[in-house]
């Protein structure tokens, strides 16, 4: 399988499975796209879903730093991956999120169960 | 019926058309001289509606939805049509984290989204007639009238 063999070579390469994910070690870093709403909050659902069969991956970084659109889709996906990875032992978290996401994530509650560190840049300064 | 602009369009229940209503309607409103903030909730809104569209009333195949958008003064309108199979209880479908399709990884959010980032919103729905979704948000209320 592809995942497993590019596993055996060191890590996942960006570029396999449309450059959304990273593994390396244990943790799976995915790199959100610009806008997560159902259309490409399926594809992060079907990537980490082969990636997590098929590895022992204990942490999953949720990387927010290209993303400026976020709807309900994402948190229903974000709660899918927390819940499957809480099962296993393992966790989640958000990381670079910017300031419309954190208010998606926030008007959700999600930030009650899910760490979430904030991007920083000029404009917060 | 002077300070009026209307637009409409009609595209495929395709998940790849979300990106695309939300820009229309965004593009749509530029001429009320939104924040960047009014045309995000706009833009987060008009995404619950559609998704809510693919996913429940158009559960098989491919359909048409219907998006008509409407500017009054300073107040958007936007109403997205469904020929869908309908909701049977509204209050119940309006109800935060309330799902009927959990497995499809539904955050229940959606109508609770569309309530908090739009100024008004109704929903009209019969089991198989289809819905429809009326939502209203009042934009750049400090420029001048958009029609001068």
């Amino acid at each position: 399988m592809r995942i497993q063999e590019s596993y055996r070579k060191g890590f996942i390469q960006m570029n396999d499975l449309n450059e959304l994910f990273r593994v390396k070690g244990n943790i799976l870093t995915i790199r959100v796209p610009e806008e997560l709403d159902h259309h490409s909050a399926e594809k992060i659902r079907e990537g980490s879903e082969e990636i997590l069969d098929s590895l022992k991956i204990r942490e999953v970084v949720f990387d927010f730093r290209d993303t400026q659109f976020m709807d309900s889709s994402g948190i229903g996906m974000l709660m899918a991956r927390y819940r499957g990875m809480k099962q296993m032992g393992g966790s989640i978290k958000a990381v670079h999120v910017k300031k419309r996401v954190a208010k998606i994530l926030q008007l959700s509650g999600i930030y009650k169960v899910i760490p979430i560190e904030l991007i920083r840049n000029w404009d917060d300064l | 019926m002077e300070n009026t602009n209307e637009m409409v369009i009609e595209f495929d229940s395709r998940s790849c058309n979300e990106g695309f209503a939300r820009v229309a309607v965004a593009a749509f409103c530029t001429q009320l001289n939104p924040t960047l903030e009014e045309v995000e909730d706009l833009k987060t809104a008009v995404s619950e509606a559609i998704t809510n569209c693919i996913i429940h009333a158009y559960d098989e195949g491919v359909h048409k939805i219907r998006m008509e958008c409407k500017i009054v003064d300073h107040d958007l309108y936007v109403t997205v049509i469904d020929y869908g199979k309908g909701i049977r209880d509204i209050a119940k479908a309006m109800q935060p984290l309330f799902t009927t399709k959990p497995e499809m990884e539904r955050s229940g959010m959606g109508f609770a989204f569309m309530e908090a980032f739009m100024d008004d919103l109704s929903v009209i729905s019969n089991p198989g007639a289809g819905t429809q979704v009326h939502m209203m948000k009042h934009i750049g209320s400090e420029t001048e009238s958009p029609f001068e």
